[in-house]
């Protein structure tokens, strides 16, 4: 990411490099052969003192101007006027001495402390800047043209123009403006933006295409189905830009000491100058040790560190697919220890699989019998076993039977006088059959032939692959698992052993879901946060209750975005540690910086009233923190994480 | 009603809290967040005197740092 510097900046480096060089010169010369003795007499103080403030005003006529238009508009404590009065205050002093026949001292450090804010501010400014627009930029999925056709013509017009109903053409490697369905061409485009992951996903004719991601290969007509306010892209940017109004208690907490801190410093160096100087009647030493903390008076380093981690944090997340609404979740996530999750959909796949079929020598006939029974069937148990018999015996399901489906039983399929039964078992029983009562985890489907039983075929809904690792990652973490299922007790056992799950609840409705997460969040500790993982579908009022909702695959369900807290972009469920460890991460570096630049700003009052430190060093501490902070708050963004390595395109 | 603008030369962080703390006092203001990062405000405010309130907020904004103005 290429950052210009505005005609503004330019002009102010030219001015403070060339400050710079005249006062190396002039501070050189001084100290070389003493420009107030060289001249020598009582008044030989004036050359320094007119060499210096020529400098002075070089470098500083924006600050003292900027001071003093708002003192006119009633901003005492602002951070202009506090250096213009501790830059004065010691040229005063320096006056005083010259004037009083002392050996002067002092004009040089009102010019370098000036001359290092102003070095300081722009160092922060320009840092400042190029983070922010590094990390906007991560974020920018907002795409800035659509060609639509209209009256045969393709007319380039901003996307919110675009009406549903619109054909829009789209060319390979740009942007997808809109919603849609692919109407003309096949093509492969990429979700990246969208999901973080770089993955070329293939679209034909009839496909749907979401806005933000990418037409990689050829060109394509769609035909736009949502307006450019509704579509992906817009809900997706709209998240993200609002993520930073929703403060964490971190940032609030340096915006309120922030209002403390300015006027209480400027008490104090009041204080330190009246008092002390009033007992020892040595009020030069004593003013010039106040005007020390005015130097220190501004909460800089935090008021931008602070945000700008949080910031940094959430664009990090954001370009790896995890999209989190609000620094105050990041927060909260990086706290998190109770882990409570929904099963089917998000530790399971959702969809159903044969785990097993007994007895184990009538596996074919028993497939085979059930498949005919089922085939053409849209029920996910009816397609997860034609599926286990097409991949394992391969062959064509026998057809011709007549098929009867018995609603809440099972189905009955007839041929001559050939009867199949698939079904539970209460079909097995009102056909007189029978059976050997199953009673282990998942779902059992009974297979007779003319009377006879055959078998029973086992239905699970299969575990993700990754399930298990996230279990043990976040248990490693120290993080308590809680699993809540509507599934029968024996299946959640199974199921939670198999992940490696702590705990859970078995038999939920839908609604006993939310009470269950209630009763949780009644019992934890006030130091827990209570995080809820779900397919955002219809898990949305746990979603809201719980301290943060995580929904998971949330591109293109909007539904998800809007209940939950954090989304992950990608079905994965290893989005979660990662993104607990980005938040810890981005914690950690808010807590050093807040620690940091609280105790070298201590560090500095306290030594500059105890008169050890001078105004050099105050200055060099406090715009020197600021940046310091301000590059620690950049790491932040620096997280590489193990997908990030195949991924070719850097910046 | 809730509306956000983008705030156009924003330049100092303290400030875009110190602003924020001046529009929240203006009267009809139900909420404001000032985000220096996104340089953006959502103000959220009265419906009858929105144009007011943000006429009232840009005169606080021109107190704190004179160069910002409320992109409309």
């Amino acid at each position: 990411m290429k950052y210009r510097l505005s005609k503004k900046e330019q002009k102010t480096g030219i001015r403070i490099i060339a400050s710079l060089i005249a006062f190396v010169a002039v501070f050189t010369i001084d100290k070389c052969i003493d420009l107030a003795s060289s001249v020598g007499g009582k008044l030989g103080w004036l050359l320094p003192f007119f060499l210096y403030l020529a400098i002075y005003a070089t470098i500083g006529y924006d600050v003292i101007f900027r001071a003093v238009r708002n003192i006119a508009h009633g901003q005492i404590f602002d951070e202009n006027f506090l250096m213009v009065v501790a830059t004065v205050g010691a040229f005063a002093l320096a006056i005083f001495r010259g004037a009083t026949g002392q050996k002067i001292e002092g004009f040089d450090e009102a010019c370098a402390v000036l001359l290092f804010y102003q070095i300081g501010e722009f160092f922060q400014r320009y840092a400042t800047g190029k983070s922010r627009k590094s990390i906007s930029s991560l974020m920018d999925i907002r795409p800035d043209v659509a060609h639509v056709l209209r009256d045969g013509e393709t007319v380039d017009v901003y996307p919110d123009e675009v009406q549903v109903g619109e054909t829009i053409i789209v060319n390979p490697g740009e942007k997808i403006p809109l919603d849609g369905i692919c109407v003309l061409g096949d093509t492969s485009v990429d979700l990246k933006a969208l999901t973080g992951e770089s993955l070329p996903c293939a679209v034909a004719e009839g496909g749907n295409v979401i806005s933000g991601s990418v037409n990689l290969t050829d060109r394509i007509q769609v035909l736009v189905q949502k307006e450019f306010h509704d579509s992906t892209v817009s809900k997706i940017l709209e998240l993200v830009e609002n993520a930073s109004d929703k403060k964490s208690k971190a940032e609030n907490f340096i915006t309120k000491f922030a209002r403390y801190y300015t006027p209480t410093v400027v008490l104090c160096a009041l204080l330190l100058a009246i008092i002390p100087g009033a007992i020892t009647n040595n009020w030069s030493a004593w003013i010039y040790r106040a005007l020390s903390f005015l130097v220190v008076s501004c909460p800089c380093a935090l008021v931008i560190s602070i945000p700008l981690s949080f910031f940094a944090g959430l664009g990090a997340a954001s370009r790896d697919g995890i999209l989190i609404k609000g620094s105050n979740y990041l927060e909260k996530l990086s706290k998190a220890n109770i882990f409570v999750f929904d099963k089917t959909g998000t530790l399971t796949k959702g969809d159903f699989a044969v785990s097993g079929v007994f007895p184990a020598e009538r596996r074919e006939e028993a497939l085979r019998l059930a498949a005919i029974c089922e085939q053409g069937l849209s029920h996910p148990i009816a397609v997860s076993i034609t599926k286990r018999y097409i991949e394992d015996y391969g062959d064509e399901i026998p057809d011709g039977y007549a098929i009867k489906n018995e609603s809440g039983l099972g189905v009955i399929a007839t041929l001559g006088d050939e009867i199949i039964l698939t079904g539970n078992q209460k079909l097995m029983s009102a056909h007189g059959v029978q059976t050997q009562e199953y009673s282990g985890a998942g779902t059992a489907v009974y297979v007779a032939k003319n009377g006879e039983y055959v078998g029973q075929i086992v239905i699970e809904d299969e575990l993700k692959q990754s399930s298990p690792a996230l279990i043990a990652e976040l248990n490693g973490m120290g993080c308590r698992t809680v699993m809540l299922t509507g599934d029968s007790e024996l299946t959640a056992q199974k199921v939670a052993q198999s992940v490696g799950i702590s705990e859970y609840r078995a038999s939920l409705l839908p609604q006993d879901k939310v009470n269950a997460v209630e009763q949780m969040l009644a019992a934890k500790s006030k130091h827990d946060e209570l995080c809820f993982v779900g397919d955002g579908i219809n898990d949305a009022p746990v979603l809201m209750r719980s301290d943060i909702g995580i929904a998971m695959g949330g591109v293109g369900s909007d539904a998800a975005i809007e209940a939950s807290d954090i989304v992950l972009m990608q079905d994965d469920l290893m989005g979660i540690p990662a993104a607990k460890r980005l938040a810890k991460r981005t914690m950690g570096i808010v807590t050093q910086n807040i620690a940091f630049s609280l105790a070298v700003k201590a560090a500095i009052l306290v030594l500059s009233a105890l008169g050890i430190t001078n105004m050099w060093i105050a200055v060099f501490g406090d715009v020197g923190v600021a940046i310091l902070a301000i590059l620690n708050a950049m790491r932040v963004g620096m997280t590489k994480h193990k997908k990030d390595k195949s991924d070719p395109k850097t910046d | 009603m809730k509306k956000v603008f983008k705030l156009a030369d924003l330049d100092c962080a303290n400030c875009a809290a110190k602003m924020q703390n001046a529009i929240e006092k203006i009267d009809g203001v139900k909420s404001v967040t000032i985000s220096f990062m996104t340089q953006r405000m959502t103000l959220e405010a009265d419906d009858d005197s929105f144009e007011s309130i943000v006429a009232k907020a840009q005169k606080a904004i021109k107190k704190i740092e004179p160069d910002c103005t409320i992109v409309r």
